[in-house]
């Protein structure tokens, strides 16, 4: 994968660069690769992680669908002239690290999904299960992940009309991805199955079950 | 709300909105936790100093109506924020320096006379569970507990120690206009070449629709030249996201941490307490700055 002109640094204020690449794929390679660096002793460019007494935990890393914000530098001019240069290895799964979770296929727009693919239900459950999922980013609600993996031809639009609740543990597809509701919400994706994995759960260390990289498989129970 | 600590204070008046804030949950935001925490972060110091507090003790952040508590124990308390009279018992107190409640008494935190929230910190501080590391009421994703409602017993931590002497503050004086810098980018490019005069140039005001989220504003709507969705990217405190109406939101300490809305310039952090203490009405006055040069 080239470095240089493929990596482009934009302003997000005074101490945050908005880092923006071609596709997921290197947004998950640029992700993996911050998080390398950082563990092996820093970012170019970052202020020292709680400085001053307060509670900035230095730099934070926020992958999204094709961009990752760094924020916390003291220097946004000389990280964005390191990172323009770095070659990114794509991510590569470890054996084992992938998080299995259980889905029960009983979703309201299970047909609806199987009418858009121009397939049966059986057929949308082996799809998504035999899918190599990772959770690209996280948002909309804490532990929420946007996963993504799903064959590029069986993307399904968000629905029309929004759900005004959504419980959680409701596994659902919209666009390119593949989530899982932390929590009850309103929501618009298609909602294929339920899951009674806690996504989320603040007593727990860690509280989120899905992490940005984490690699996951759906799993088919009765 | 919670074990740990004896129920100290018991809300009389919950007023519009109080919540429990201290420095927030920073470090999690890869995962869509919000920073939250007090959006006026040196009077929640402040407060906490007042009352020998460490930094970053929770403390009760009201919203224009204040609040009121009857403290169970006697209890050394203190003010900050915004200005707003201060009552023991119906008797005035001071604001911004340490004042003595006797136990059985009630605490009155007024509305506010200049400014938006209130800030009262008790020696000790408000003890609630904290979740991921903090006890601040996360008002988009639920963490931290729920704002106050009459009735609510708040448990109190044990005080640290000796409360200091400390110099009288300034009480704040009514601003006339919300002065905000902002940085371009990272997506000003999506908006039309003279969008940052018209953010610049244009009467902008706070809208009574804002809230711990977001500082939303009344203004000229800023046009954008690219249309089509923006892939969801990370976004800062400070934002200013420009929904698709055109009129921009700063984004506070309860914002989502990703959104599909572009950015077209980032407000300071040093700024968000201003803009925080800004009623509706406020007069904004948006200054751009040069582009910070990255390559």
């Amino acid at each position: 994968m080239s470095g240089g002109a493929a990596i482009r640094v934009l302003p997000a204020g005074r101490s945050a660069v908005l880092v923006e690449v071609a596709d997921g794929e290197r947004a998950a390679a640029l992700h993996a690769e911050l998080l390398r660096r950082r563990a092996a002793g820093g970012l170019p460019g970052a202020a020292g992680a709680g400085a001053g007494g307060t509670a900035d935990p230095g730099p934070e890393i926020v992958p999204a669908a094709r961009t990752v914000l760094v924020t916390g530098l003291a220097d946004p001019r000389s990280f964005a002239a390191a990172v323009t240069g770095w070659e990114l290895p794509p991510v590569a799964v470890e054996p084992g690290a992938e998080v299995e979770l259980p889905v029960r296929f009983d979703g309201p727009d299970l047909d609806g999904v199987a009418a858009l693919w121009r397939t049966t239900a059986p057929e949308v459950v082996r799809i998504v299960t035999a899918a190599p999922l990772r959770v690209a980013f996280c948002g909309f609600a804490p532990g929420f992940g946007y996963l993504t993996g799903l064959p590029p031809d069986r993307h399904v639009p968000r629905r029309a009309t929004p759900r005004t609740g959504v419980p959680a543990g409701s596994v659902g597809l919209a666009g390119p991805y593949a989530g899982v509701y932390s929590r009850a919400s309103p929501g618009g994706w298609q909602i294929v199955g339920t899951t009674e994995a806690l996504l989320w759960d603040a007593a727990r260390e860690p509280a989120a079950l899905l992490a940005p990289g984490r690699a996951v498989r759906f799993v088919a129970v009765r | 709300m919670s074990a740990g600590a004896p129920a100290a204070l018991r809300v009389v008046r919950a007023g519009p909105l109080t919540t429990v804030q201290d420095l927030g949950r920073p470090g999690y935001a890869h995962l869509g936790v919000p920073r939250s925490g007090a959006l006026d972060p040196p009077a929640l110091l402040l407060a906490n100093r007042l009352v020998g507090n460490a930094p970053g003790a929770a403390v009760l952040e009201t919203t224009a109506g204040g609040c009121a508590v009857r403290a169970a124990r006697p209890a050394v308390v203190a003010v900050t924020g915004a200005a707003c009279p201060v009552r023991v018992d119906g008797r005035p107190a001071a604001w911004g320096a340490p004042v003595r409640v006797p136990a059985g008494a009630v605490l009155d935190v007024g509305a506010a006379t200049f400014g938006l929230r209130s800030y009262l910190a008790v020696a000790g501080g408000v003890a609630v569970a904290p979740e991921l590391g903090s006890r601040s009421a996360d008002l988009l994703s639920g963490l931290g507990p729920p704002p106050l409602a009459d009735g609510d017993e708040l448990p109190v931590g044990a005080p640290l120690g000796r409360v200091l002497a400390a110099d009288p503050q300034p009480y704040p004086a009514p601003g006339t206009e919300l002065v905000l810098p902002v940085v371009p980018g990272p997506r000003d490019d999506w908006f039309a070449p003279d969008a940052l005069d018209t953010l610049a140039t244009g009467r902008w005001q706070v809208s009574p629709a804002s809230n711990r989220i977001g500082l939303r504003t009344l203004g000229p709507p800023l046009v954008r030249v690219r249309t089509g969705e923006l892939p969801s990217e990370g976004m800062v405190q400070g934002a200013l996201q420009v929904p698709p109406d055109g009129r921009p939101v700063v984004f506070l300490a309860d914002h989502p941490t990703t959104g599909g809305y572009p950015v077209i310039g980032v407000v300071p952090e040093t700024s968000l307490p201003a803009a925080a203490q800004s009623p509706p009405g406020t007069r904004i006055r948006f200054v751009p700055e040069r582009a910070p040069r990255l390559a």
